[in-house]
């Protein structure tokens, strides 16, 4: 349908300029030369587009507030991360381990499992069981030297705990061991980046 | 002060308006950036940057509550 102001003459068409200031009308046509329906619905859309880009902005700023609310959030539990030292613990006495195998144990708490290695080369390893992608357990795969992840396929170098492959991108959080009286006493935690 | 006395045309409000949603949007992306970054250092167990990088948040929150207020100047309700 074409629109044409002679079907619907505007009431008050001389009046219409006081009536409808500052609108700019989507057809680029003046007033004068608009449908009488937009006189009964005046929309200004240059505002109508301000008041959504207004919104639009408002909720940016409460998305950005709540990114420093979570930033504190951090911070706090930065705190309470830095205070917490973990008390040493005996895991294992060394003969129970032979070369090439994994004892799962936990520290340093009853719910935190780690993964204690006796690697080839002799030495022991451990690290935390969780994979550093979205805490999947990971699995020791001691003949190819690594540690597997399978959710996602992420690989972990079994002497370093680093990511090899797939999607993790940090290292497993290796647990500090120190051997005395041939046990094996595990002393810290090491959270480590890339 | 109304729209209709700020002294700017329709047009002339719209690039503000745009100007200002850029920065907002810019600062937005800042603050992202920083909460990943700072996410991923202190599960990494660096715990240093975690207050820097909060204070660093809040600057910019105060930038973009600063433009949200010119923006209201601009055209309130």
């Amino acid at each position: 349908m074409q629109d044409h102001p002679a079907e619907f003459p505007p009431d008050n068409a001389s009046q219409a300029p006081a009536v409808l200031p500052r609108i700019r009308f989507p057809d680029g046509r003046s007033e004068a030369d608009q449908p009488g329906w937009r006189h009964a619905f005046p929309i200004d859309w240059a505002r109508d587009q301000v008041v959504s880009r207004r919104d639009f902005t408002r909720l940016m700023v409460l998305t950005g507030l709540a990114f420093t609310v979570a930033q504190f959030g951090v911070g706090l539990a930065s705190l309470r991360a830095g205070r917490a030292r973990p008390e040493p613990k005996a895991l294992a006495r060394v003969e129970e381990i032979p070369v090439g195998e994994t004892m799962r144990l936990h520290y340093p708490g009853p719910r935190d499992p780690i993964l204690l290695t006796h690697l080839s080369t002799g030495a022991f390893v451990a690290y935390g069981q969780l994979c550093t992608h979205l805490q999947c357990p990971v699995v020791p795969r001691a003949e190819l030297g690594r540690l597997e992840c399978p959710c996602h396929n992420g690989w972990f170098d079994l002497a370093e705990g680093r990511p090899m492959a797939g999607p993790p991108r940090r290292p497993l959080t290796r647990i500090q061991l120190e051997i005395r009286d041939g046990v094996i006493h595990a002393t810290g935690v090491e959270e480590r980046t890339a | 002060m109304s729209p209709a006395d700020d002294g700017h045309t329709p047009d002339q409000r719209g690039i503000l308006l745009d100007g200002i949603l850029f920065l907002v949007g810019l600062i937005l992306m800042l603050q992202l950036w920083l909460l990943t970054g700072t996410m991923e250092a202190f599960l990494g167990g660096d715990l240093e940057i975690a207050w820097p990088a909060a204070l660093a948040s809040l600057a910019c929150q105060a930038l973009n509550l600063g433009l949200w207020r010119i923006l209201g100047a601009l055209d309130p309700r």
